[in-house]
């Protein structure tokens, strides 16, 4: 039998009872534990998985390297990353054409590829830079900024002749001692290891400086002078700033090295030693003889 | 005895450990509604400590966090009748409460309004060894009552001890640490029908709750509807529910007699439905809008309309007075009230120093009962509402919901029962200690 009316107004509404499932569901939702689990855990555990399964093929590996290799590249062939020019400062010429040699580097190239501070380490191997300062300037310049060693002497040893700066590193071929003439000349084996040394003794000798063609250096330990007219100065090891003061002394009070010596021997402190020449030994022996009265035949 | 123990001590445990979790649910499972409110415990008060006005009965404690009714299915006088339906209720309930309170319950707390309570009082007597009372002594006591024969299927729900007397002074609390010879202690218990607690487990096992406490909700319905002084000078608690009308007699703060009468607001509405000739939800619908116990001259002009839908224009146009309604109602809820008069005389409740009377329960709305109730019970009567409570809705803080809050203070500060003190060593059998060396031997 149906209804007469179906729309009854006053109709109750049974209860909207939960099945025993629904009721359990509920229950185990409310668990703050599989709640956690299934709000973090779950997505979590999804979605690493899926990426792990994705990544797990070399070829999606390799399709997302070349990806993202292409958009790197792409970002760093962009026009405001390019350096097309290199510009040397505060070298002479010779030395920028070797900097450009050493670094070899071919224009236009991405500021990204390059890498300052090999090409920093690169340009200060050469010996005529003492320090070299690379930036990369807007407009897509190189700039590099180059101290350049300063020659401040002339070393004489047994393969050639070459030039040191003041603290005694190499700084390039010489061909002839003449070449660079305004600069002193030092030699003699382990001389570059001294040369701060061997700078301040030619300061102290600055008042015969006309009279002086060199320093020797001898036996990788002590300082000879070289003096015109075949005159030597020895200097001893210990202090040979203090034995040079002497000399010019001497040298200003009796005018010692004007005379007819060969050797001033300063290596004893307590006892300065000099020599005659050999033709000044044989005058001086003659005037005594005739001052004795004895005729040489 | 031991396995009384045994039972109530475990609920005792699953209740300690709800505790400790926070979280407990109130089943209050009556005859036309089923309530489920969650409480959460956030430990000891912690607000009105300052203030200097310590709560009651510890209902600053807890916090009503989710709360749910639904319409009762399956249960008549209080009692189980239908399980399946019962269960789906209760799932509705528990589930529309869990959703309130965003948090899962395992652990209920349950009340029986119906199942035949009945009331024994018991006494014990115990020399003391020492002349201070211990609490092993209490126990001792406990154990000394003569329990009557209470007979076969039955339960007991509450074993409250109510007095203790120390020699010749009666009237103590708690006697522990007072001097003295002989102790003696009144007790009062309640057993109920043991199959409705045997359902009532079965059904909450299947909505996978665990059972942390169950009691009577005559005597919770008390413990909320009473004021303090009340509770201490002697009254009586009706709580009239749909199926069943509990009355609990309380003084110096303990219940010592409970009973419950089989009619409640369920047997009006079927009298109006039989009487009208409306189906049951159409006499419940008028009993509520229209429904009274005292007619006036007024009453019978107004008509209501109590509709139909056979169809037939001169059936479902039927209009009856409010006189003729009241008419009606007003023989059945005497009838209750001359049930509850006579329980209460039965538990000489006119001797009581006072005898104040609180009626409270879903059937109590009824407009005009306190007058009614006043003739049949006596001069002091007023309507009662539960004690208020943190968090509870506003649609439950009405006199029907007097067993839910009820039961939420019985759950934040049970009464001290029989089973809260430690058997005493004597009581043991023999058996448990041959079972003790058996373990020892067995295992080492």
């Amino acid at each position: 039998m149906q209804q007469m009316n179906a729309q009854r107004p006053d109709r109750i509404k049974r209860d909207p009872a939960p099945s025993r499932a629904a009721y359990r569901i509920h229950r185990l939702w409310l668990t703050p534990l599989f709640r956690a689990l299934l709000r973090v855990g779950l997505p979590s555990f999804t979605v690493i998985m899926l990426i792990g399964l994705y990544v797990s093929d070399a070829e999606n590996r390799e399709r997302m390297n070349n990806i993202a290799r292409e958009f790197r590249a792409a970002i760093e062939t962009r026009d405001e990353f390019m350096v097309k020019l290199m510009a040397i400062d505060g070298a002479t010429v010779p030395v920028a054409a070797d900097i450009r040699e050493v670094l070899s580097q071919d224009f236009p190239v991405s500021s990204f590829d390059l890498d300052l501070e090999a090409m920093k380490a690169q340009v200060e191997t050469l010996d005529a830079v003492k320090s070299a300062q690379l930036r990369i300037q807007s407009g897509g310049v190189l700039q590099i900024l180059v101290m350049e060693r300063i020659p401040a002497i002339v070393w004489r040893n047994n393969q050639g002749t070459v030039l040191l700066d003041a603290a005694g590193v190499l700084v390039g071929p010489v061909e002839t001692r003449m070449d660079r003439a305004d600069l002193p000349l030092v030699a003699g084996e382990g001389a570059q290891d001294h040369i701060p040394e061997a700078l301040d003794l030619l300061q102290a000798a600055a008042p015969i400086m006309d009279r002086v063609k060199g320093l020797v250096r001898i036996g990788e330990r002590r300082w000879d002078i070289v003096l015109d007219r075949n005159q030597r100065i020895l200097l001893p090891a210990d202090d040979p700033i203090l034995a040079m003061a002497r000399i010019i002394t001497l040298d200003d009070a009796q005018d010692m090295l004007a005379r007819d010596l060969s050797v001033v021997d300063m290596r004893l402190g307590y006892r300065p030693t000099i020599r005659l020449q050999h033709d000044a030994a044989d005058g001086l022996r003659r005037i005594r003889v005739s001052e004795i009265g004895v005729t040489q035949e | 005895m031991t396995d009384l123990y045994g039972m109530q001590r475990a609920m005792r445990n699953m209740r300690k450990a709800a505790m400790q979790r926070g979280v407990i649910a109130i089943l209050d499972i009556g005859t036309s509604k089923i309530a489920c409110l969650i409480l959460r415990f956030d430990g000891p008060e912690r607000f009105r400590e300052q203030e200097g006005i310590g709560s009651m009965a510890g209902q600053s404690s807890f916090r009503v966090i989710g709360a749910a009714t639904t319409r009762s299915r399956g249960v008549k006088f209080g009692e189980i009748a239908t399980m399946g339906e019962t269960e789906r209720a209760i799932r509705t309930a528990v589930q529309a409460a869990q959703k309130m309170a965003n948090q899962r319950v395992d652990h209920v707390i349950a009340c029986l309004s119906g199942a035949r309570p009945r009331s024994y009082g018991l006494d014990g007597v115990v020399e003391l060894h020492e002349n201070t009372v211990t609490e092993h002594d209490i126990a001792r006591v406990l154990a000394a009552c003569d329990v009557p024969d209470y007979g076969d299927g039955r339960e007991i729900l509450h074993a409250q001890p109510v007095n203790f007397a120390l020699d010749h002074r009666t009237g103590l609390a708690d006697p522990r640490g007072q001097m003295g010879n002989q102790l003696a202690t009144d007790m009062h218990m309640v057993t109920v029908d043991a199959n409705v607690i045997q359902d009532l487990l079965y059904c909450l096992k299947r909505c996978d709750l665990e059972l942390a406490g169950l009691a009577s909700s005559a005597y919770v319905a008390g413990v909320s509807s009473l004021v303090e002084d009340e509770q201490e000078l002697g009254s009586a608690c009706i709580d009239m529910g749909g199926g069943a009308t509990g009355v609990s007699i309380f003084i110096k703060k303990h219940m010592i007699y409970t009973d419950s009468v089989r009619l409640g607001g369920d047997s009006v509405t079927s009298d109006i439905s039989m009487g009208l000739q409306v189906p049951m939800a159409v006499a419940e619908r008028i009993k509520t809008f229209y429904g009274g116990v005292v007619a006036t001259g007024m009453d019978d002009r107004e008509m209501i309309d109590i509709g139909g839908d056979t169809g037939d224009w001169e059936h479902d146009r039927r209009r009856v007075s409010r006189a003729e309604l009241i008419g009606i109602m007003r023989p059945r809820v005497e009838e209750i009230l001359e049930e509850v008069r006579s329980r209460l005389d039965a538990a000489g409740f006119d001797h009581l120093p006072s005898q104040q009377i609180v009626l409270t329960g879903g059937a109590s709305q009824i407009p005009g009962l306190d007058g009614l109730a006043s003739k049949i019970l006596g001069q002091q009567v007023r309507l009662g509402r539960p004690l208020r409570v943190q968090g509870l809705p506003q649609a439950a803080t009405g006199p029907a919901f007097a067993g839910s809050v009820g039961l939420s203070l019985f759950a934040a500060h049970p009464q001290d029962e029989w089973w809260d003190f430690d058997i005493p060593m004597d009581k043991y059998s023999g058996r448990s200690l041959k079972r003790a060396l058996k373990w020892f031997k067995d295992n080492w």
